[in-house]
């Protein structure tokens, strides 16, 4: 199931959008494909970031993988539920489980973000 | 390496797997099922209760005759002469340098026959080490393929086996010690030993048998399917080695800290590099540690002192769900190999603390 008003990048994170600010998390499929999260490392609230920078890493408990900004923009608020309790990506990586908010500074980048019948066809590639 | 998916071997139950909505990976040259629900769910489900493992992959070698104890004596670290039918023993073989070759269970099925049980990864090269050094070949057999292996480990195993059986069987198997019961219907061999630090058993039996017993045994209610993700969790939780990841042929059992399965009152192949390691002293030696939180370094993480000194290297390491921190094996040199000494775990981007500890790391199993 992948929501059909979020947008979408090709690091398998979802994004949505509203107004000037992004909320973003990883999708369903990236969870499931990591496995039980063990340890989110989370971005410094009030840094500026560009578009594929890497914010942070999230584990699993075999794997590692890493987040980045899908936006540019300076983190507006970090999701501090994930520092005690990072499988809550797991059980809800849309709603609860979401990782920053970003105040975002160039509005045609959400251009490139994939919507959901695209994002759809790239898991199955 | 990269082995192409179809040339993967699949064991007697690897549609059981698919049906159990198994994430199946390769791992040493078959495809196996790495988690079923989830890892930790998994782990916790072994401690609590009693998880069901298909480790077919590993291989059986049987050497008979009434030379098969004297030769295999000389071919295995652990004492060979003095075990009595229906014993296991745990031991290595060693090249000429005192490396490790492969790691495996002695079992004593009688006076003359011994079964073998060795890693899936190592099976072949440890075949032609042995048939290289046997009197005759006509002692040895390789039974890998028509022998199922499943592990059913955790505190509920012995109550399982003896409600399926009716009666009990296992109040008189101490561990290490084995014998054939009738599970059933099917003979199985049946050992009180394992590889998660809980009350465990290991069943070997006829390929024929394998969908039948493995339904047995799940249709307990306290047996759940367990992968080898929260296999390999189960065994760094208790600081048991992992052939491949921290023991191989460019260590000896000295350095990796596995003295007790080498028995220095015979003679064995690898001794007198062993011995002369011994006089030397070693450099450096397989230990465990505990990181400060929940991060878990990985393997190839460098170890460094609190000074920046590079002191080691990370074999193994994983988030323990029973400790909820991050554990591990390093080897590290001998000086600095000392419990509670305060390490960092590094790959040049992430820095985690983490202190010497002793093992198991999990101390309840």
């Amino acid at each position: 199931m992948i929501p059909r008003e979020l947008k979408y990048t090709k690091e398998h994170e979802w994004v949505k959008i509203d107004g000037k600010e992004a909320v973003f998390g990883i999708t369903e499929h990236a969870q499931s494909e990591l496995g039980d999260i063990t340890f989110v490392e989370l971005p410094s609230k009030g840094s500026d970031v560009k578009k594929t920078d890497v914010l942070g890493t999230i584990e699993s408990v075999k794997a590692a993988s890493e987040i980045y900004a899908p936006l540019s923009g300076k983190i507006s608020e970090v999701n501090e539920l994930l520092s005690d309790k990072p499988e809550t990506i797991n059980f809800s990586p849309y709603a609860d489980g979401w990782i920053c908010k970003i105040n975002t500074n160039d509005e045609s980048e959400i251009e490139t973000l994939m919507d959901a019948a695209s994002y759809e066809k790239y898991v199955k590639e | 390496m990269t082995i192409a998916k179809n040339d993967l071997k699949r064991t007697p139950l690897y549609n059981k797997h698919l049906a159990l909505g198994a994430k199946m990976v390769p791992f040493s040259g078959w495809e196996m099922p790495l988690q079923y629900t989830g890892i930790i769910d998994e782990h916790i489900h072994t401690r609590t209760k009693a998880g069901l493992f298909d480790v077919s992959h590993m291989g059986e070698f049987f050497l008979s005759g009434s030379s098969a104890s004297s030769e295999l004596d000389k071919l295995v670290t652990c004492r060979v002469d003095d075990m009595l039918p229906g014993k296991c023993r745990y031991g290595f073989l060693l090249n000429e340098n005192g490396g490790i070759i492969d790691d495996l269970i002695v079992f004593k099925i009688s006076q003359k026959e011994f079964k073998l049980v060795v890693n899936a990864g190592t099976s072949e090269k440890a075949k032609e080490w042995i048939l290289d050094r046997v009197s005759s070949k006509d002692i040895f057999r390789d039974e890998s393929k028509n022998i199922v292996k499943l592990d059913l480990q955790g505190p509920l195993s012995a109550k399982v086996i003896n409600e399926l059986i009716g009666t009990s069987v296992t109040d008189d198997l101490k561990r290490y010690w084995f014998k054939h019961i009738d599970l059933v219907g099917e003979r199985v061999l049946f050992s009180r030993t394992g590889y998660t630090g809980e009350l465990g058993y290991e069943l070997f039996f006829p390929v024929s048998a394998a969908e039948k017993l493995w339904d047995a045994l799940l249709s307990a209610k306290e047996v759940k399917p367990i992968g080898l993700g929260a296999r390999d969790t189960l065994r760094l939780e208790m600081g048991y080695a992992l052939y491949g990841s921290d023991i191989d042929e460019n260590h000896t059992p000295l350095e990796s800290n596995l003295n007790k399965f080498v028995f220095m009152e015979k003679d064995f192949i690898g001794k007198p590099a062993l011995l002369r390691q011994k006089e030397n002293g070693l450099k450096r030696i397989l230990k465990g540690f505990i990181a400060d939180g929940r991060r878990s370094a990985r393997c190839g993480f460098k170890v460094l002192s609190p000074e920046g000194e590079r002191i080691g290297e990370v074999t193994s390491a994983a988030f323990s769900p029973c400790l909820k921190k991050g554990i591990g094996l390093c080897y590290i040199k001998k000086e600095f190999a000392v419990e509670g000494r305060q390490i960092i775990l590094t790959d040049g981007k992430t820095e985690i603390k983490a202190t010497i500890e002793s093992t198991p790391f999990y101390k309840q199993g």
